[in-house]
């Protein structure tokens, strides 16, 4: 069955679909320096000694990783204003499915990159008299940080096409926008391939930059 | 002369094994102490306790006349806060350098400096560079270590251990990870900074430098000191049989007539 491609309609109604892309554009953002940053503070959590620390990182981590982020949303959605009695909207909630989420998986590869620095670099900050933070911070961490940057990128890279879950609960970004069109024109091939194009267009580029990434850190070391 | 380091008693277990047996020993100021032992000894482990790299299981460490923790219970207690202040008196140098390989030689030498001693930076920067200048390596202040020889880390190793003012300087088997052709460059700024008056406890398995450079030679077996002497006199004549034979071990030394 042939389909008659019709993107005029889908032109027509770019006002809509921009109103997505920025959409898109913030909720990303938000999420992935919340998601990056408090993976971190996770990750090194879950790398200390004291178990008063790295337990419940650990518990945060495995029940984040463990259930699907659809779910998430939906549960922040619906069930955590009753059971809390705090109220979420549907872009709250798809902050706190996405960052909570990201969180959990960065912790982990922040604590595998922190584990992949030899103990000779913290007994040579300990030796001149560093603290454990003041070792971690100076010393330990850029370094980690660095080695891991390519699979920090792909997360990165996670979080942006995760965004579109947010619209199981009615954010406004750019699937939702599309579904819009789609209701209105009865096009849902094109609006949908649109929405396909879109996320391929801005993604594609933002890999092909990781690669560079990855091939400029292996000469650095 | 004066007193510097006085340890009494010093036990280190880890778990069950039971590395150091009771050591004392008074290091004078200016004095150069080599630490010979076979492997497993327990040379490392002391030189770790005295900078608590490791924390004694017992016994008493004096630096500079000061006890270090406090004694309740018939234990002593260490607090980290102070811990890190001594490290920062006592300079170590490791095997394997452990130079920060995301930092210059420049950074290397002022990092602990500026965020351990609180220097501002163009001081902390002075000293690095005269430190850096004593060790001969001012040239390549703004390499990263990964450009360097084996014999350059070393020496910028001991540079950001000296830029510390230390009291006391740790040197642990420091020339064992060289290729043979480096050993002479690091074993010299070694000797001139004994020849200059620093205190220094070095393990080393060069005969030759405890020979020519140490004012004394201590012998470690087992986890006590066994014998103890002007290197004279106690490599030439050892009285124990232990030390007879781990000398004979060492055939590549010969000793001067
Ligand atoms: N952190 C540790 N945990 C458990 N055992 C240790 C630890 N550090 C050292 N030991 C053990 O203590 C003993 C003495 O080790 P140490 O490193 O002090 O010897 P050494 O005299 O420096 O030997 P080498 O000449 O090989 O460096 C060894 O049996 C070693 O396995
Ligand atoms: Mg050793």
């Amino acid at each position: 069955m042939a389909h008659n491609w019709d993107f005029a309609t889908i032109l027509q109604n770019w006002p809509v679909l921009w109103v997505g892309i920025k959409g898109t554009v913030f909720i990303f953002v938000i999420t992935v320096v919340l998601g990056l940053g408090g993976g971190l503070i996770v990750g090194v959590a879950r790398y200390s000694k004291s178990p008063f620390v790295s337990w419940p990182a650990r518990a945060f981590v495995e029940v984040f990783r463990n259930t699907p982020v659809l779910v998430q949303i939906i549960w922040f959605y619906y069930a955590f204003p009753i059971l809390t009695g705090i109220e979420t909207d549907p872009f709250l909630a798809a902050v706190l499915g996405i960052s909570l989420n990201t969180m959990a998986f960065s912790a982990e590869i922040y604590r595998a990159g922190i584990q992949s620095i030899s103990r000779a670099q913290w007994e040579a900050g300990k030796a001149i008299g560093m603290s454990y933070n003041q070792t971690l911070r100076r010393i330990i961490l850029p370094v980690a940080v660095k080695r891991v940057l390519p699979a920090l990128t792909n997360r990165g890279i996670e979080v942006f096409k995760m965004s579109t879950l947010a619209s199981v609960v009615g954010y406004v970004e750019t699937l939702n926008q599309a579904k819009l069109i789609s209701d209105l024109n009865f096009n849902p091939i094109e609006s949908y391939t649109a929405v396909a194009v879109i996320f391929f267009v801005v993604l594609y580029p933002v890999v092909q930059g990781t690669y560079v990434l990855e091939r400029m850190l292996r000469k650095g070391d | 002369m004066s007193e510097i380091l006085r340890i009494e008693n010093l036990h280190k277990s880890f778990g069950d094994l039971e590395v150091l047996k009771g050591i004392d020993l008074t290091v004078q100021s200016g004095e150069t102490v080599v630490l010979l032992g076979s492997s497993g000894s327990g040379k490392s482990t002391m030189l770790r306790c005295l900078n608590f790299m490791e924390t004694p299981t017992e016994g008493k460490i004096h630096l500079n006349g000061e006890l270090i923790g406090t004694e309740r219970g018939g234990r002593m207690r260490y607090r980290e806060a102070e811990l890190c202040a001594l490290r920062a008196r006592i300079g170590m140098v490791f095997q394997h350098f452990n130079l920060f390989p995301h930092m210059t030689v420049l950074e290397n030498v002022m990092e602990g400096q500026v965020i351990v001693l609180g220097r501002a930076k163009p001081e902390a920067q002075d000293k690095a560079m005269a430190q850096l200048d004593r060790v001969g390596l001012a040239e390549k202040a703004t390499e990263y270590p990964a450009r360097l020889s084996g014999g350059q880390k070393q020496r910028v190793a001991i540079a950001r251990a000296l830029a510390m003012d230390p009291e006391v300087m740790l040197f642990d088997e420091v020339t064992s990870a060289l290729d043979p052709e480096l050993v002479g460059e690091v074993l010299k700024t070694i000797r001139q900074l004994a020849e200059d008056g620093m205190t220094m406890l070095c393990v080393t398995h060069e005969l030759g430098f405890a020979y020519h450079v140490a004012n004394r030679v201590l012998f470690l077996h087992e986890g006590t000191i066994l014998e103890q002497g002007e290197p004279q006199s106690i490599l030439k004549a050892p009285a124990t049989d232990r030390m007879s034979e781990f000398l004979e071990g060492h055939s590549l030394f010969k000793l001067p007539d």
